[in-house]
């Protein structure tokens, strides 16, 4: 029997369904992980007692690419993807990466002690520390016993 | 010039130990050719340099490279745009690569591979004989 890979009168492909499938599963996990949407960088989200944390991936860019500023419990990330040193004349073959300038803000649940902000960097990854203010704590009220 | 070797879409997951499941994620790349090197650009964030893996077996080009889980500890997750897992992509490469003067760097989560192409090899003839 001649193979082909469609089929326009006879019988439909018992196998188109299940690489669509597969076609939808990736792309539905294509939001997560190291792709890019519109060069703007991941961030996640991490929450302590008193404190979030957030980090966000940042390839390729150095500590003074990025910029970090909180204000009223609103964080805000920006900076630019350094261009590649191609040399000249150089052909391009892939490019994917992000490139260009970016610029997140992120409200945060509840306000932040702006002397009380650690960040780190290291291999591409930004990790940033904020802790809430000592007045915004929540405050355990004793109740007393008539 | 490199062709990339089962593309895969988006992300997998992969068993890397018995009681560990990970995810293996595919690098965004860059490639440039500029005077007569080809320039593989990976991004790689969360692996540290002594973590990458680069290997040329033949033509194919296998980049690896092992993340440090970086989640902080004692916090829990409050919302997850990124996840974290190794980068492994793979290459077939259509020039003849001097393999001695490949440089490998690594700096800030991103791995910059130059590839100088060797030089022209001569053709080669064949004789035929002739019964």
């Amino acid at each position: 029997m001649l193979q082909t890979s469609f089929a326009p009168y006879g019988m439909p492909d018992p196998f188109a369904d299940m690489r669509r499938m597969q076609r939808d599963m990736n792309r539905m996990f294509e939001g997560f992980g190291t792709a890019p949407r519109d060069g703007q960088p991941a961030i996640n989200f991490w929450a302590g007692q008193d404190s979030i944390v957030l980090t966000a991936e940042l390839p390729g860019l150095s500590q003074d690419d990025i910029e970090l500023t909180v204000k009223d419990g609103i964080v805000t990330l920006s900076g630019h993807y350094p261009e590649p040193q191609t040399g000249e004349d150089a052909t391009w073959h892939r490019r994917e990466r992000p490139q260009g300038r970016f610029s997140r803000s992120i409200e945060l649940p509840f306000r932040i002690a702006p002397d009380r902000v650690e960040a780190r960097f290291a291999n591409g990854v930004l990790t940033v520390e904020m802790q809430r203010p000592e007045e915004d704590k929540p405050k355990r009220i004793e109740i007393k016993s008539s | 010039m490199a062709q990339e070797v089962a593309r895969q879409e988006g992300r997998e997951m992969t068993e890397t130990g018995k009681d560990r499941m990970a995810m293996s994620f595919t690098p965004a790349v860059d490639i440039f050719e500029t005077n007569g090197t080809t320039v593989i650009m990976a991004d790689m964030p969360g692996v540290a340099p002594e973590d990458v893996d680069v290997t040329l077996e033949r033509q194919v080009l296998t980049l690896q490279g092992k993340v440090r889980p970086h989640a902080p500890e004692g916090y829990r997750r409050l919302s997850t745009e990124y996840r974290e897992g190794d980068y492994v992509r793979v290459f077939t490469l259509s020039d003849e690569v001097d393999q001695s003067k490949i440089t490998a760097d690594f700096k800030h989560g991103v791995l910059r591979l130059e590839l100088p192409r060797a030089p022209e090899a001569k053709p080669k003839k064949i004789k035929v004989r002739a019964n």
